[in-house]
């Protein structure tokens, strides 16, 4: 018997690191929407991107976006006035 | 249904076509397909700004639809929106175009107010056409707007 021991007390949730990373802070309707579509557009299948911003609606609204594009939604972070959402093509 | 969103801006007011380009805007967003026909007094903000053309030609050039107060209301409302961050018409106009939205110029507008293709900004337009071209895309549209 062979005993296996992992030690995973220093590990981390392996981050998926974002390929496109599109900040938005500040901007308001329709730009989050807007930039999010256009870095999908440029994204290749697979790549991971974040997407930083400060509008509230936005914050609802690319989630709707992803889902209605078919895509991955991986995380939303953050307060309604200071996201990080990270989604996969 | 396609999932496709034709609108009709027939109002040159500054901020119907603000409503046109961001309702455009959202829909490419969101996967959809968009067309935006420019007639009647919306056909004004695809002329090239000239200063002597009647009524004044220009993207960013229309009027407010209410309190316009020769332009005073407007000049209020552009500062508050600025304030806001709100993007300029002429970066909604690119986006709409970078996402793949089409821009329509209405021909019988051209020909009763005496427009020409020259007088026209032929960068921003993508087709010519009149109520059949408009029938035809909006039979398949989710959604169909007259703005």
């Amino acid at each position: 018997m062979v005993e296996i021991k992992v030690d995973t007390r220093e590990a981390e949730c392996p981050a998926v690191a974002a390929n496109i990373t599109v900040d938005c802070r500040g901007e308001t309707c329709p730009v989050p929407l807007v930039e999010v579509r256009k870095a999908i557009r440029k994204a290749a299948p697979g790549d991971v991107i974040e997407v930083i911003g400060t509008h509230p609606a936005s914050k609802k609204e690319i989630p709707m976006a992803v889902e209605a594009l078919e895509l991955e939604l991986l995380s939303v972070e953050g307060s309604d006035a200071d996201w990080t959402i990270r989604i996969r093509r | 249904m396609a999932d496709k969103a034709t609108l009709i801006a027939h109002s040159g007011d500054m901020d119907k076509i603000y409503s046109a380009l961001i309702i455009g805007n959202g829909a490419l967003a969101m996967g959809m397909e968009a067309s935006i026909y420019f007639t009647f007094w919306g056909l004004q903000r695809l002329r090239k700004d000239n200063a002597l053309s009647m009524p004044k030609g220009g993207l960013e050039k229309g009027p407010l639809s209410k309190m316009h107060m020769l332009g005073l209301g407007k000049l209020m409302i552009e500062q508050r929106m600025d304030k806001a961050n709100v993007a300029s018409l002429e970066k909604l106009m690119a986006d709409f175009r970078e996402l793949g939205g089409k821009i329509i110029a209405c021909e019988m507008t051209m020909e009763i107010m005496g427009i020409s293709r020259d007088d026209l900004r032929e960068d921003l337009i993508d087709d010519y056409g009149a109520v059949g071209t408009y029938i035809q895309e909006a039979r398949e549209s989710a959604i169909t707007l007259f703005i």
